[in-house]
């Protein structure tokens, strides 16, 4: 099993966070991981994409430009990406703010309106998380446990005590998530 | 000579252990003998010979590191505040020394001399300043005087042309991480015996561990200057002087 | 069981310096390496290993702090990226020249000038062929994955020691930003003063008494001695040629084709022999891990062999010319690399060889 991930969004979405948390579950579940981030002077504010690739063998590049699954959280990602996810792929957007939607016909595409929910019930900064949630639904690629594991990990100890209410936004996020096109 | 001959009552001077057998390439009259002299005895009189490492610079005194009986390290040009800073902060207990000239210290070593200053590492730093590059022909200093002949200003220091003598000194006096910033000479006895004091206390500031322990020496170069040793000095003395003025600048009790 | 952790490149720069007992760090920020620096200040080494860290003026600073502590037998090292590591290169030629051992870490953005934050490969020339003024060379590693980053600091200061020559991690900001599986060891004691004193009589310790002082320069005005010097020093060279010259080769067995690449562009190229070889090529790569000294023989081995060699990297074509030289014109050798910070893809890798390798007679 190898899958491969790009997520990308507006800095300050959690774009990283969630691929570390990600990445971090599968070290849990002994797999080799590989996050690799954009970075530079586009990390201050504007848009942020990290690959993130999980597989059970030893991974090649860390850098790619076709992908088995884009998770999506703005336009000009949208823009950037669909055409990088591989025929028979994933993509998983949030509408909030999308004015063109995906127009693929060769992927499975899921919409989740993550935006809205968060603010919904107030927990605008596990945002990610319950974006992470839809992903897990379709992909999942690392079992619940680890996904715990990974939280430990990524989490300064500060943290800890809100891991529960991570948790809980992934089961939001696996429950809200829905087919827009799927092949 | 036997000194077993020689009554401890009628002993006047004796080559300090400190220094080594090698004969000095210095020119006759210049002042760099006499300072590297003072430092070994300090060294000798503290009882510090195997705990001292010293740098020695690119100039003039490139090898002092073939006089001075320590442990010591030759720097590029400019650096040796930056290696001082290496060796002290890895060898704390170390009594840690540089030694470097106008062109090395205040040209292009501005920046490492100012820096380990500021952060006032527990270093002592001798700085010798005669206003001039000797050991590359008598070039122009940052430290030569307005209106000085050398052979890269060949009809004076032009201030407008040239900018002006660089009192680094009194600047380095402005900063926190000095504790003792001193300038000194030594074309007198009198002079010589007060700079030893000088250089003996900013060896004993290192005890204190509060900061950076600075000696400029205000030394001559007769070949630069193109003087003889007896005028260099009165020369010196009445040029150099009104412009670098001897005495402690700073000294943070 | 090894402790497992997810950590950038750089990071595991840092943290294996703190395990590996590292003495003395001394660096200046500037991206896409800031995080080493900033790892190390939060780690905050010296009351649990005594390890110095400090950020320094400038990069010059910063080299000749190494020089300092490196002359007193300490393991020292800085890091930086291209333009920081040119301003070092005085530094270098002068621990290189005092024969003193210590680690450098080129995390490599695009140049030249200012040039670009994004990853490169273009200082090759400036790592393997000297750098600085006066004959000499730096051992060069190139990490292709975090975990390497974690383990060449300590053979970095494992060789650096072995040949009294400084060493460099060659990396770029790919195996610099990227995290990955970590595998770290517990913390090493630092040498004692006592151990290095007896090891080391090169370092100045302190004079010992009744023995000559040591001197540590590069300075030797008597033309006699300095050749002597020189010849010592390039005695050395050919005994690490001979000792210690590492690569990997992936799928080399069949191949009739082989990739040349290093740190993230033979992670690239990997992905690029998966693809070709679902279209029936056969491709393979030779990683060189050490840059210098480089892998002649076995490229000279694998030259009676194969078809033709494609130089995969991010430069406008550098150690493409040490695999020519290697070959010896037995075999069609051409470059492929994108610069100025843009990463090839591994199609675009594949496209490459097709065209210029196997369609290019």
């Amino acid at each position: 099993m190898t899958e491969e991930i790009i997520i990308a969004g507006f800095g300050g979405q959690g774009v990283l966070s969630m691929g570390k948390i990600l990445a971090y579950s599968g070290v849990m579940q002994n797999k080799e991981v590989s996050w690799m981030p954009s970075y530079g002077p586009e990390m201050r504010g504007g848009t942020s994409n990290v690959t993130v690739i999980i597989s059970d063998t030893r991974i090649s590049s860390p850098v790619l430009s076709s992908f088995d699954t884009a998770i999506i959280l703005n336009q000009q990602s949208l823009d950037k990406f669909e055409k990088a996810v591989k025929p028979g792929g994933m993509l998983l957007y949030d509408p909030n703010g999308i004015t063109h939607h995906p127009t693929r016909k060769d992927i499975n595409i899921y919409q989740i309106a993550a935006t809205d929910k968060a603010a919904e019930i107030g927990i605008a900064k596990l945002f990610n998380m319950i974006v992470l949630g839809g992903f897990l639904k379709y992909k999942p690629i690392v079992a619940d446990e680890f996904i715990h594991k990974g939280l430990e990990k990524s989490l300064p100890a500060r943290h800890h005590k809100l891991i529960p209410d991570n948790e809980k936004a992934i089961k939001i996020g696996m429950e809200i998530v829905k087919p827009y096109h799927v092949i | 000579m036997n000194e077993s001959i020689i009554k401890p009552e009628n002993l006047v001077y004796r080559r300090t252990p400190v220094l080594t057998d090698n004969v000095m390439h210095y020119c006759p009259g210049c002042g760099h003998g006499t300072i590297h002299r003072l430092i070994a005895e300090v060294i000798e009189e503290m009882g510090i010979q195997e705990q001292t490492i010293g740098v020695a610079p690119v100039g003039c005194s490139v090898l002092a590191y073939n006089y001075l009986d320590v442990d010591i390290q030759e720097a590029a040009h400019g650096r040796a505040p930056a290696l001082a800073t290496g060796i002290k902060r890895l060898k704390p207990d170390f009594f840690v020394f540089s030694y470097q000239g106008d062109g090395d210290l205040a040209a292009i070593g501005t920046a490492e001399t100012i820096h380990a200053c500021n952060r006032g590492e527990n270093i002592t730093m001798i700085f010798v300043n005669n206003g001039i590059y000797g050991m590359t022909g008598g070039q122009m200093a940052p430290t030569t005087l307005e209106g000085m002949k050398t052979s890269t200003s060949p009809y004076g220091r032009d201030i407008k042309m040239m900018g002006n003598p660089l009192k680094i000194t009194e600047l380095l006096a402005q900063l926190p991480g000095t504790i003792y910033v001193t300038r000194q000479a030594v074309y007198k006895p009198a002079l010589v015996r007060k700079c030893k004091t000088a250089i003996r206390k900013a060896f004993e500031n290192q005890r204190l561990n509060k900061g950076t322990s600075f000696v400029e020496v205000v030394s001559n170069c007769n070949s630069g200057w193109k003087l003889p040793p007896v005028e260099a000095n009165k020369w010196l003395e009445e040029n150099m002087l009104p412009m670098y003025p001897l005495g402690d600048i700073k000294d943070v009790k | 069981m090894k402790e497992l952790r997810l950590m950038k490149g750089n990071e595991a720069v840092a943290e294996a310096a703190i395990r590996f007992g590292v003495d003395g760090y001394f660096g200046y920020p500037i991206t896409p390496q800031s995080e080493i620096l900033e790892h190390l200040m939060a780690e905050n080494p010296y009351p649990k290993t005594g390890m110095v860290v400090l950020q320094a003026e400038s990069e010059v600073a910063s080299i000749n702090m190494v020089y300092g502590g490196a002359a007193c037998g300490k393991r020292v090292m800085t890091t930086s990226s291209s333009p920081g590591i040119s301003l070092m290169q005085e530094g270098l030629s002068y621990i290189a020249g005092a024969e003193l051992p210590c680690l450098v870490v080129n995390v490599v953005r695009g140049g030249p000038g200012l040039g670009t934050i994004q990853p490169s490969q273009a200082d090759y020339f400036q790592s393997t062929k000297g750098g600085g003024h006066g004959d000499y060379r730096l051992i060069v590693l190139a990490p292709s994955s975090v975990q390497e980053m974690y383990d060449f600091v300590g053979l970095g200061f494992d060789l650096a020691f072995k040949y009294r020559n400084p060493a460099m991690l060659l990396a770029d900001g790919v195996i610099g930003q990227v995290m990955e599986k970590v595998e770290v060891d517990d913390y090493k004691p630092r040498w004692t003063d006592e151990y290095i004193k007896k090891s080391f009589p090169w370092a100045t310790t302190g004079k010992n008494p009744n023995q000559p002082h040591v001197i540590v320069t590069s300075l030797e005005l008597d033309s006699a001695r300095q050749e002597q010097v020189n010849l010592r020093i390039q005695a050395k060279y050919r005994e690490c040629e001979k000792n210690d010259v590492r690569f990997e080769m992936l799928h080399c067995d069949d191949a009739e084709y082989i990739f040349v690449a290093y740190g993230s562009s033979a992670r690239i190229c990997q992905k690029a022999i998966e693809m070709g070889r679902e279209k029936g090529i056969k491709v393979g790569l030779l990683r060189p891990i050490t840059l210098w000294p480089f892998p002649t023989q076995i490229l000279r081995e694998l030259s009676y062999k194969v078809k033709g060699m494609l130089a995969v990297e991010m430069s406008a074509g550098q150690m493409v010319e040490d695999v020519i030289l290697a070959t010896e014109n037995r075999i069609k050798v051409e470059h492929f690399g994108r610069f100025g910070g843009i990463i090839p893809s591994p199609q675009e890798v594949v496209t490459a060889l097709e065209t210029k390798i196997i369609g290019g007679k």
